[in-house]
């Protein structure tokens, strides 16, 4: 055995193609000092990336990932191992043709060729398919194949001709070594070496690793089968690795792809498996490969059958090869990249071959630079609330997901497993009233009450039917009617999903200062709404903070971004021990009251003056209410005078019974998500962390850069000064819809999921940096009787009144830009909330 | 007193026959030899006190059913302890035989025996060899084989003297109908299963034409080519040079492992070779590890150097 | 013609064996189940003589309830009826086994006889190189192991079997017993169709008796490997010289 060496600057765990991926792109962005390691032999250590099927469909209607398939696969062009095949997804079903028009939509915005099929233009580009149980389709010309072990082998020598990097092989982990909360060595079975930074990069196995240093990477290794059928003399006649295109029979969840003179079949069909990282089999111990387990072939013999129907040669050809090939899933789907919350501990895991390089690229940015180019928001592997870290959560919910692999999932579809994991002590009560729960970080919030559907009725004139299922699908007409009645009169919200912290201590101005955009060393009692950012001027964090003491400010983030948000502020905590870190989440119950008559709610149940003057836009102080407790912030994300009410969660009940009661001779209302999250928050053109915010739009885009620039140094501050001397390439925008009418005659309401604003002639519209105008957020605006966009067009379209089209489902409509920049659509001088 | 089983081709002795013979002598009893249709010279020098010669006109060939009815006979003629032979082809075949006839248990490719008490303790193989079963025998006669290559066939230190009794069977037509009936000669001189050197390939080889070069060094060491399973799944070469556990099972002085991995299903066929020198481009691979000598890289250039390596040497 | 073989359910192990901790059985919690070598090919020697020659072929098992398995993958590349001798699962010694074999056998037999029963040489597990010879023996047929060719012929079989210098070839009458060995014919894979028509292919159960022996199994034992430290001669054509001083030390080279 040969040695390696004592130290490192980084050590980067797998060779497979994202460890092979880091390692480049380490070495590219010129760090000097690197040693991979894997348990496994060269090229091929037995990993996931050994039996891949290494063929890449760019399109996804995330925009995230989108964006990281078609770097990997530029660069896997650019290593000469990319093949284009060209594939084809096919519906078997109209509800498929439906999601493969949502698919042409989505390669629209993305800019991929690509063109939906008859079942006759299907058989003429594959034969050997039956037309006659099909649809239709949906044609990529961009579909390629790669060679993944081949890239692999590249990209590690590339590393190595800089002198950067040194490969050990069969070289084991055994344990790792952290000190205050950093790692400092890896212990391996050729001998210890010193590192400041380890990588995590080694698919299924890569939760062990994380283990040893105190980690969390939350994935599971599942079972994803195929098969090799042939050999079949149509394939073989071709000559090449692959010359038809891939096929992939969505509503069977399978793929056909064609791997020489033979056919690969594989499934995403079958009951989910798992196994655990801890008893995957060791190289000597398996039959092929660790991650190449023996095929449950019972599980695969209804695919069988249906790979006949769409390809009857299939029938009559061999079985030669089949495996339950392992791969990595995550709860959400997503990857897990980032910082662990071990300092020093990256995961760069759950990554399959089409997004391993644009992923190794975008990790090996964001440990040079502090962030990636590309957001990393959906991948980021601190976004798990602890529970969600569980394997009992993981398992759950990649039971739920994986048979939606292939699956037509909506873009507001609610996970059905390990739901209640967090709830408010409000809970009884708004489940009294019907709430209807959608999940928020780990907490059920209400979305909206089945209490309120009379209102519907009442406001039946102001609130339009939505005919198509999909469209009205985890939705409510009560939603807007919630919206329409505390417009009118006053409403409660549960947000309790809040994500609250505190800060303290004597460093505790400095810190927040450093960490936040605008300024917040502000008297006692005041509140900050403040971006935070990353190095490069792009959104972290939007959120508000109050000043509660001299040296104590409590920080109030959305339930989505909690533990992100959580990661960010404790890794900027100063060495010193000055700033005391709390998350007081699980300790404090938020009600909002808001609407015309919220003062006059308020004053029924406490003494203490909560009058404009009293208590004005952006302050907060302790009350009484009734006998409760509570502290009142002056903010609104809906539009409305009132106050988010904090209190002990133990009091929630008896506050909420105040309120409630207090209210009736307003005709009180409970309200749910569905106002507080879109239909309020679009007509007041309020941004939304992770749809309009994201770290490739500064503040000034965004349209969030205040008149000045406070004088203390924060993140981003050089960034975020050049991108306020600069004209913006994009400026955020409200746009209405100006028809809804379909070809076929329907009504129809984009969901809001990355649908693209063209021009009048149906061109893409890209700024000068090349971002697409795409949409961020939809909804209803029922008190400005419009459906509402946002998204970012370049000046030159950012322009009130300009007729641009949206693209939804494969159709055009017309839509006006109503709003350039932040001023609100409803009540844009925002005499409402005055009060 | 124990009856041991030799095998033999018409008379010439399966060398593998005396390694069964060594380990009966082990056991502590009179040991007894049993040749079917001739008679093998010098076999005092193993320390058997009689050999019993078989002798029946129609056993002039090997005849698995015949050859087990006349050991079935002598058991009841001489109520030996034990029935033994080597697990050759022939001797796992007869001893089967002879358990089918006598109803009692055989157990076959034993590697250790422990023979206190009427209850044998015996360590058997399993998968060819990769793995060992405890077992225990309780038999009036105890059938058993002794693991073929498993012990090295050694004389004994005091030479007996090795009468010749002679015995002729009684047999029927039904004995008789599974007799070797023609031969046909495909190979002479030196086997696989007999080749001090055996140069074997495996995947790695790559085609069969990549078995040229193989073939070269074999021929210059006096040895012969040998494969692993995958080469004659893929057409390679013909399965009668498959090495391992469902082909030949060898013991050479020289394995050499070109390109073969070493999955244990191969393993167990070569692992008593006296050398074992591995050529494989993973130099964790378990043949690598295992082998005693080992080259790391391509048998592509490696093998043709090591043959021009030799002709220069041989000033050929 | 009426082909019947026997075919035994066996893990598919790595090049490491692990062991259950009671050391009665592999740990097959990540295996996947075969046949031996021996046995897959004696299904395609029997499906390719009932497809030459108008026969039909039936597979039998001795084993767990999973063993059918092992049956539908022969029915799936032509069988065409499968019977299980079931057992708990536990190892059964070569006499126990042989003796339920051949009254499973004789009970197939009330609708008309087999013209030829294959077994694999050996099975791939236990290697007991017997039940093949004691059910030919208990049947009254004659029995020839290590085969690898079979010839029909007008009143029986020829049969092949390979010697280190060449082959001996035996004849049989019909009906007759033969262990087949690896090599007689490189066994086809199931087809798509093969494998779905197999499903539907009922298996018919025979349940016999465990005789029982005095041959039993204590535990399985992990063989102590020697750990020896291999020698690197060199890396690459370099090291041809080396190996060359090795085969004159080892007096293989003169």
């Amino acid at each position: 055995m040969s040695d390696i060496p004592t130290s490192a600057q980084v050590v980067v765990v797998g060779a497979g193609i994202v460890g092979n991926s880091v390692v480049h792109h380490l070495a590219e962005l010129g760090w000097k000092d690197i040693l991979q390691l894997d348990k496994g032999p060269l090229p091929n250590p037995g990993g996931s990336t050994g039996h891949a099927s290494n063929f890449i469909f760019p399109v996804d209607h995330n925009k995230e990932m989108a964006s990281l398939t078609l770097d990997s696969q530029k660069q896997y062009e650019e290593m000469g191992v990319n093949t284009t095949s060209g594939g084809i997804e096919v519906a078997r079903t109209h509800e498929r043709m439906e999601e493969l028009r949502r698919r042409m939509t989505s390669a629209k915005a993305w800019g991929i060729e690509s063109e939906m099929l008859t079942p006759a233009q299907i058989r003429d580009m594959v034969p050997f398919v039956d037309e006659s149980i099909l649809v239709g389709g949906w044609y990529t010309p961009g579909v390629s194949v790669v060679d993944s072990l081949q890239a692999g082998t590249l990209m590690r020598e590339s590393a190595m001709s800089k002198n950067a990097l040194t490969v050990s092989p069969n070289t084991e982990v055994m344990d790792v070594e952290v000190e205050n909360n950093h790692v400092i060595a890896v212990v391996t079975d050729r001998g210890r070496v010193e590192c400041d930074y380890l990588v995590i990069a080694c698919g299924v196995w890569s939760p062990r690793i994380a283990k040893m240093a105190g980690a969390s990477i939350p994935l599971t290794p599942a079972v994803h089968q195929m098969i090799d059928v042939g050999p079949l003399p149509e394939l073989q006649a071709t000559g090449n690795e692959i010359g038809f295109p891939i096929v992939r029979d969505m509503d069977t969840f399978c793929y056909e792809r064609q791997t020489a003179g033979s056919m690969e079949v594989g499934s995403y069909a079958h009951r989910p498996i798992f196994h655990h990282p801890d008893t995957i089999p060791s190289i000597e111990e398996s039959r092929l490969s660790p991650t190449e387990l023996p095929l449950t072939q019972d599980d695969f013999d209804p695919q069988l059958e249906q790979a006949i129907e769409l390809m009857p040669f299939l029938g009559d050809a061999e079985m030669r090869y089949g495996i339950n090939g392992l791969l990595s899933l995550t709860p959400d789907a997503m990857p897990l990249v980032g910082e662990t919350e071990v300092g020093g501990v990256w995961s760069c895991a759950a990554i399959w071959i089409k997004e391993g390089p644009g992923t190794g690229r975008a990790i090996a940015e964001w440990m040079t630079q502090g962030y990636p180019e590309i957001d990393p928001h959906a991948s980021d592997v601190a976004r798990f609330y602890d529970n969600q870290r569980s394997e009992e959560h993981v398992i759950a919910r990649c039971e739920e997901h994986f048979n939606k692999t292939y699956g037509i999932v909506h873009p507001r579809e609610q996970w059905e497993s390990r739901r209640g994991l967090r709830k408010s002590s409000l809970h009884p009560r708004t489940e009294a009233l019907g709430a209807v729960y959608f999940e928020a970080g780990n907490w059920e919030r209400p979305h909206w009450y089945e209490s309120n559907a009379p209102l519907v009725e009442k406001y039946s004139e102001q609130i339009p039917e939505r005919p198509h299922e999909w469209d009205a699908r985890w939705w409510s007409p009560i939603q807007n009617a919630e919206h329409l009645a505390i417009r009118e009169s006053v409403g409660m919200v549960d947000v309790t999903a809040f994500a609250i912290f505190e800060v303290s201590g004597p460093g505790v101005v400095d810190y927040v200062e450093k960490m936040a955009v605008n300024k917040c060393d502000l008297p006692v009692g005041r509140s900050i709404y403040t971006p935070l950012l990353t190095e490069d001027g792009g959104f972290k964090a939007d959120l508000t903070m109050i000043r509660l003491a001299d040296d104590r400010y409590r920080i109030i983030s959305g339930g989505f971004d909690g533990p992100r948000d959580s990661h960010w502020f404790r890794k900027h905590l100063p060495d010193d021990g000055s700033v005391v870190w709390e998350d007081k989440t699980s300790d404090i119950c938020t009600i909002g009251l808001w609407g015309p008559n919220a003062r006059a709610v308020m004053e029924k149940v406490t003494d203490d003056d909560v009058s404009d003057e009293g208590l004005p836009y952006g302050s907060s102080k302790e009350i009484t209410i009734g006998s409760i407790p509570a502290r009142l912030l002056r903010i609104s994300y809906v539009g409305e005078f009132g106050w988010e009410i904090y209190t002990e969660m133990e009091n929630g009940p008896a506050l909420w019974d105040a309120l409630w009661g207090a209210g009736q001779e307003y005709g009180i209302v409970p309200v749910g998500a569905g106002v507080y999250g879109t239909t309020g928050r679009l007509e007041k053109g309020y941004r939304l962390m992770g749809a309009e915010l994201e770290s490739e739009y500064s503040p000034v885009e965004a349209g969030l850069a205040r008149p000045r620039v406070k004088a203390a140094d924060f993140i981003g501050k050089a960034a975020y000064l050049e991108a306020r001397a600069e004209e913006p390439a994009a400026v955020m925008c409200t746009l209405t819809m100006e028809s809804h009418t379909s070809d076929s005659g329907m009504a129809r309401f984009p969901t809001g999921g990355n649908e693209p604003i063209l021009t009048l002639g149906g061109d893409r519209i890209l700024d000068v940096k090349g971002r697409v105008s795409r949409v961020t957020s939809a909804g209803a605006g029922p008190s400005v009787g419009k459906y509402l966009l946002l998204a970012y067009l370049p000046p030159e379209h950012a322009v009130e009144g300009t007729e641009l089209q949206v693209m939804y489902m494969n159709e055009l409509y017309p839509v006006k830009v109503a709003v350039a920049g932040s001023t609100p659509l409803f009540d844009s001088e925002n005499q409402r909330m005055k009060g | 007193m124990i009856l041991v089983l030799l095998t033999h081709d018409r008379g010439a002795l399966d060398e593998s026959s005396l390694q069964g013979l060594t380990y009966a002598r082990r056991l502590g009893e009179e040991i007894h030899a049993v040749s079917v249709g001739a008679e093998i010279a010098e076999l005092g020098e193993y320390g058997v006190v009689v050999q019993h010669v078989v002798e029946h006109e129609a056993l002039d060939d090997y005849s698995p059913s015949a050859w087990g009815e006349a050991l079935a006979q002598l058991i009841v003629l001489h109520s030996p302890t034990a029935v033994m032979s080597t697990g050759t082809e022939r001797g796992n075949e007869v001893m089967a035989h002879v358990g089918a006839i006598t109803g009692l248990p055989m157990v076959a490719n034993c590697v250790a025996i422990e023979t206190s008490g009427d209850v044998w303790q015996i360590s058997r193989t399993r998968w060819g060899g990769s793995l060992l079963e405890d077992a225990t025998l309780d038999a009036p006669i105890k059938l058993v084989t002794i693991t073929e290559h498993a012990h090295e066939a050694v004389p004994a230190e005091t030479p007996s003297e090795a009468r010749v009794e002679t015995f002729t069977p009684e047999l029927s037509e039904a004995d008789l109908v599974t007799k070797v009936v023609d031969r046909v000669v495909t190979a002479d001189g030196v086997t696989l299963a007999t080749a001090p050197v055996v140069v074997s390939g495996g995947r790695g080889v790559g085609s069969p034409e990549g078995f040229a070069p193989l073939e070269e060094l074999a021929e210059l060491l006096g040895g012969v080519v040998g494969c692993s399973r995958v080469v004659t799944n893929n057409g390679w070469r013909p399965h009668s040079d498959q090495v391992g556990q469902t082909g030949t099972v060898i013991a050479p002085e020289l394995y050499v492992a070109c390109g073969i991995s070493g999955a244990i299903q191969h393993w167990v066929g070569m692992m008593a070779s006296k050398t074992i020198l591995a050529i494989n481009t993973d130099a964790e691979a378990p043949m690598v590890t295992k082998a005693d000598y080992a080259i790391v890289g391509d048998l592509g250039p490696v093998v043709p150097a090591i043959v021009e390596e030799i002709k220069n040497r041989r000033g050929i | 013609m009426r082909i019947l073989v026997c075919v035994k359910r066996v893990p598919a192990p790595g090049a490491k064996i692990v062991l259950t901790d009671d050391a009665q059985a592999i740990d097959t919690s990540l295996l996947s189940f075969t046949v031996s070598p021996h046995e897959e090919c004696a299904v395609e020697e029997a499906v390719r003589i009932a497809e030459s020659h108008e026969g039909s072929v039936t597979v039998m098992t001795l084993g767990p309830e999973d063993a059918e398995e092992q049956l539908r993958s022969a029915l799936a590349v032509g069988a065409s009826e499968a019977v299980l001798v079931p057992t708990d699962g536990s190892d059964w010694d070569p006499i126990s086994t042989a003796s339920a074999l051949v009254a499973a056998i004789q009970e197939l037999e009330s609708e008309g006889g087999f013209d030829l029963i294959l077994f694999g040489n050996e099975s791939a597990d236990s290697g007991g190189y017997q039940v093949g010879v004691r059910v030919a023996r208990t049947l009254g047929r004659p029995i020839v192991s290590g085969i690898k060719g079979i010839e029909v012929e007008a009143d029986g079989f020829a049969l092949r079997r390979d010697t280190p210098t060449g082959s001996e070839i035996y004849k049989v009458p019909s009906p007759a017993v033969v262990g087949v060995k690896e090599g007689i014919n490189l066994p086809r894979y199931p087809t798509l169709k093969g494998r779905l028509n197999a499903k539907k292919i009922e298996v018919t159960r025979s349940t016999q008796d465990r005789a029982g022996s005095g041959q039993a199994m204590v535990r399985l034992v992990t063989p102590q490997v020697e750990i020896n430290e291999t020698v690197i001669l060199g890396d690459g054509p370099e090291a041809a010289s080396a190996v060359v001083d090795l085969l004159e030390e080892l007096q293989l080279f003169t």
